[in-house]
């Protein structure tokens, strides 16, 4: 066990785990942030995405002795009332069904519109493909994307 | 439609004494109104039945008694108690219903069979009319004016002479001191103003900043955290096991013997795992006489020559094939499927000297309940069922083994234990939708007659399967669930047979969405396909002769192709499929049109599905049910499989077992039929037709039938 200081979400967090734990579940377990969740442990669906110095990383993958000092945002850190336009574009256009893969799936578009304010549909298609949802929304998830990449435009 | 029913109090009684036969509509019994405004003065909420509640803060809130994963029940059956009880959909509060005696239904409270919309249908308008009823009479009897003068609005009560208005929470004192009425009116379709719109999802704003609980996060006070290492040779079991190591771990609390395996309890979900992987066990394999997709293909090929179970039989096929011009055979094989939740299994478990209370993503809680009172010896009502949010059904999560591991490793504890599959627990631990092999023959006149059609299905049992742990008797060999939608072939043809020929293996097999609709539609809707090219007719013409007396059929196989320019002209190398399926009560046609790349490699471009599920209730989640099944259908046809090598399953987690992502994703247009008939399923009818109208769509392209799912580029390489 060691001590790790991290900054999540804007605060300063001090946790004592083992380097090698993956930043999943620190958040989970130690932070209780749970609304970054578990889906495959080997960065291949994506249900675990978070914001570590701006990039979307996969927390499942990532020990956290590689992050500490780094800034890390959650789907919790998003926004203050869920009013990111990526959250509300998802809202308008009724995108999440199980919703399970759906932090993720934010975490994910929000990073690509903060470096690509105007993707085209290859541009969504090559970011948002690391991403697995089984209930089929990913027509929404584009629609989403779009949708708050004008109003983030308009802004 | 009778839209006057009438509810004999008496029978309520009756019916929640014996739960499930009789009067579907589950009211408590009308004292407790009574009672309630008797002990308490001063906050009065007024509850009619088990769904509704008000409270005198104008708050109403909704209870949902089916599993919310993803289908939307928390949206589209609110809706239909808020249309008759005529409120203001933005107020409404929807809460899970608890898990008693008093909420039951076509499975016992079990979530699946696309049937949450079309059992609850009846039983949630009679509620919301009762309740309207009831606030209309407190109303009346507050204002002293007659009930037929009175109104009820967006939440209000008004008195139309005089425009007194009242809103529900300022009722509930009143209303909860009236009688259950003897009978209520309904409204007519013609004045709906919420069934039929687009309401906003009431779990999405929880769904997109974090809170939405599933069980995986769910948090108790010195809770622990397991995970068990399952043998993963069907049939198979442990040896011998050397935990030095993994009891060395930090943060490893426990290493024991459970049913289903080894279990490793850490205090950590990471110390846990780590504890797991350090674990040396070797297995006994165990015999297996089908360790192997080709040996279970090849079994399934022997059972085929067998006789098989009569599910349907129409006239004489055998004579009809004798005198056909033409006869056509083709055999079709698809493969297990596992579900793939994005939640893997998990559940939390609280057992206590005298009671046990578990958080699960179940389909089944009711089930969940009685396993449970069974394991821990505590009567039903010290077992308290919390169901969650699912992260994903699919059919996977009708099976509560999960629930008992989690019992298991709690009570040998004696603390709160958080059990987590990892996505490899749970892609080799699954119910997988059974491998199938399907031997079709038709008999074919010159003139273009069709006169005979024959359909084997070979497969796997799930209700006479190994999996439950109470099978039910297998009498006479006839799995009619493995016939779905063979035996109700649409098409009208005077000689038809379909028989079932049961090809057990050791595999556990389940429900996966669609169930054997699954399978069935696509031997069907190939098998058609082939008839038509035999004949040298159009696809759609071919079915619609067909279907002369099936309208709904014919509504949306007509839909689908003039949405998708049919027969037109579309762009260069794209080239289109149809099929046309009920199930679950709903009618759906789907046109795909693909490009097949020179790697042999299949794209779809887009998805046409007209479905007919009668009276629509929300659209846009009809809408997006088509969309999902269709998704989880191309995953099916064009990507992943579960496969069988040395005993036990070969893909591990989502790089062998791959699903579709965003850049395979087709355009899909959603075509509803505006409908009054009682509304039908929909989470799984959108599913059968999507594979064969890729492989017929393959077809068009390149001139090779796909009979094997899924499809292989290799195969179709020019």
């Amino acid at each position: 066990m060691a001590s790790f200081l991290i900054y999540i979400n804007g605060e300063k967090r001090q946790v004592k785990v083992d380097g090698n734990t993956p930043l999943l579940w620190v958040l989970r377990d130690n932070l209780k942030l749970t609304g970054t969740k578990y889906g495959c442990g080997r960065g291949l669906c994506g249900a675990c995405t978070v914001h570590i110095d701006g990039e979307a990383k996969r927390s499942c993958i990532t020990a956290i002795e590689n992050v500490a000092g780094s800034d890390i945002t959650t789907i919790e850190g998003l926004s203050k009332d869920g009013n990111h336009p990526v959250q509300k574009a998802w809202v308008a256009e009724d995108v999440p069904q199980c919703g399970y893969c759906q932090s993720g799936q934010i975490m994910t578009a929000v990073a690509l519109l903060s470096r690509n304010p105007d993707p085209d549909e290859d541009d969504i298609n090559s970011a948002m493909k690391m991403n697995i949802c089984r209930c089929g929304t990913y027509n929404r998830i584009r629609k989403g994307i779009i949708k708050a990449a004008k109003e983030m435009k308009n802004a | 439609m009778p839209n006057k029913v009438f509810i004999n109090r008496r029978d309520f009684i009756k019916t929640i004494s014996t739960a499930g036969t009789g009067l579907v509509i589950g009211f408590y019994l009308p004292f407790k109104n009574n009672l309630q405004a008797a002990e308490s003065k001063s906050t009065i909420e007024f509850i009619p039945n088990i769904w509704v509640s008000v409270n005198p803060d104008n708050q109403v809130t909704l209870t949902v008694s089916e599993s919310e994963m993803g289908q939307g029940v928390w949206t589209s059956l609110p809706m239909i108690i808020a249309e008759e009880m005529e409120l203001d959909w933005t107020k409404v509060k929807v809460v899970q219903a608890p898990v008693d005696e008093y909420y039951f239904g076509r499975f016992d409270m079990g979530t699946g069979g696309s049937a949450s919309v079309r059992t609850s249908w009846e039983k949630l308008r009679n509620a919301g009319a009762v309740a309207k009823d009831m606030l209309l009479e407190a109303a009346a009897s507050e204002w002293s004016v007659a009930k037929n003068e009175c109104n009820a609005d967006s939440g209000y009560i008004t008195h139309q002479p005089t425009g007194k208005k009242l809103s529900y929470g300022e009722l509930t004192r009143k209303a909860a001191s009236i009688e259950i009425p003897e009978s209520v009116k309904l409204k007519d379709p013609n004045e709906f103003r919420i069934i039929g719109t687009d309401l906003p999802r009431t779990d999405t704003p929880l769904k997109v900043n974090g809170t939405a609980q599933y069980a995986m996060d769910v948090d108790l006070p010195d809770m622990v955290y397991a995970f068990i290492e399952r043998c993963p040779y069907f049939g198979g079991k442990i040896k011998a096991v050397d935990d030095r190591d993994a009891r060395n771990v930090n943060g490893v609390l426990d290493i024991f013997e459970i049913e289903t395996g080894i279990a490793v309890v850490g205090l950590s979900t990471w110390a846990a795992l780590q504890g797991r992987k350090n674990l040396r066990i070797t297995w006994d394999k165990g015999s297996n006489k089908y360790p192997d997709s080709g040996s279970i293909y090849k079994f399934f090929k022997n059972r085929s020559k067998k006789r098989g179970a009569k599910g349907r039989s129409d006239g004489n096929v055998k004579r009809a094939l004798k005198n056909a011009d033409t006869v056509v055979d083709a055999v079709y094989e698809v493969p297990f499927q596992a579900h793939a939740t994005m939640e893997p299994m998990n559940c939390v478990v609280d057992y206590r000297s005298d009671h046990c209370q578990v958080w699960a993503p179940t389909q089944s809680p009711k089930d969940a309940q009685k396993r449970v009172g069974k394991m821990t010896g505590f009567p039903i009502d010290k077992v308290k069922i919390n169901v969650t949010f699912l992260g994903g059904g699919f059919g996977r999560r009708a099976f509560n083994d999960f629930v008992d591991e989690g019992v298991e490793v709690s009570m040998y504890m004696k603390k709160p234990v958080k059990l987590i599959w990892t996505r490899e627990d749970d892609m080799q631990h699954d119910f997988y939708r059974p491998a199938s092999r399907h031997v079709l023959k038709a008999g074919l006149m010159k003139d273009g007659q069709t006169i005979a059609w024959s359909h084997s299905v070979v497969a796997p049992s799930i209700l006479f399967g190994q999996m439950f742990k109470y099978p039910i008797p297998f009498k006479d060999k006839l799995d009619v669930v493995a016939l779905a939608g063979a035996k109700e072939v649409a098409y009208e043809i005077p000689n038809i047979n379909v028989d079932y020929k049961s090809a057990n293996t050791n595999i556990p097999v389940g429900w996966w969405r669609s169930v054997y609709d699954s399978q069935n539609a696509y031997a069907n809707e190939c098998f058609v396909d082939e008839l038509a090219q035999t004949l040298n007719v159009d696809p759609v013409q071919y079915r619609l002769q067909l279907l002369k007396k099936s309208p709904r059929h014919t509504k949306v196989l007509q839909l689908s192709a003039k949405e998708a320019g049919w027969g037109k002209d579309i762009e260069k190398d794209h080239y289109q499929g149809v099929s046309c399926h009920a199930s679950f009560g709903t009618y759906v046609a789907q046109v795909a049109e693909v490009s097949v790349d020179n790697e042999g490699v299949v794209h779809v471009h887009r998805v046409v599905c007209a479905v007919d599920c009668g009276q629509p209730v929300s659209p846009t989640t009809i809408k997006a049910q088509m969309e999902g099944s269709i998704v989880y259908g191309l995953s099916a046809t064009l990507n992943g499989e579960i496969t069988i090598e040395n005993g036990a399953v070969k893909q591990s987690n989502f790089h062998e077992f791959e699903v579709l992502r965003m850049d395979q994703m087709p355009k899909i247009d959603v075509h509803i039929i505006n409908s009054s008939e009682a509304p039908s399923g929909v989470g799984e009818p959108g599913l059968p037709p999507i594979a064969p109208a890729v492989t017929n769509a393959v077809f068009a392209a390149t001139g090779i039938r796909v009979r094997k799912l899924p499809i292989k580029p290799e195969n179709l390489r020019s």
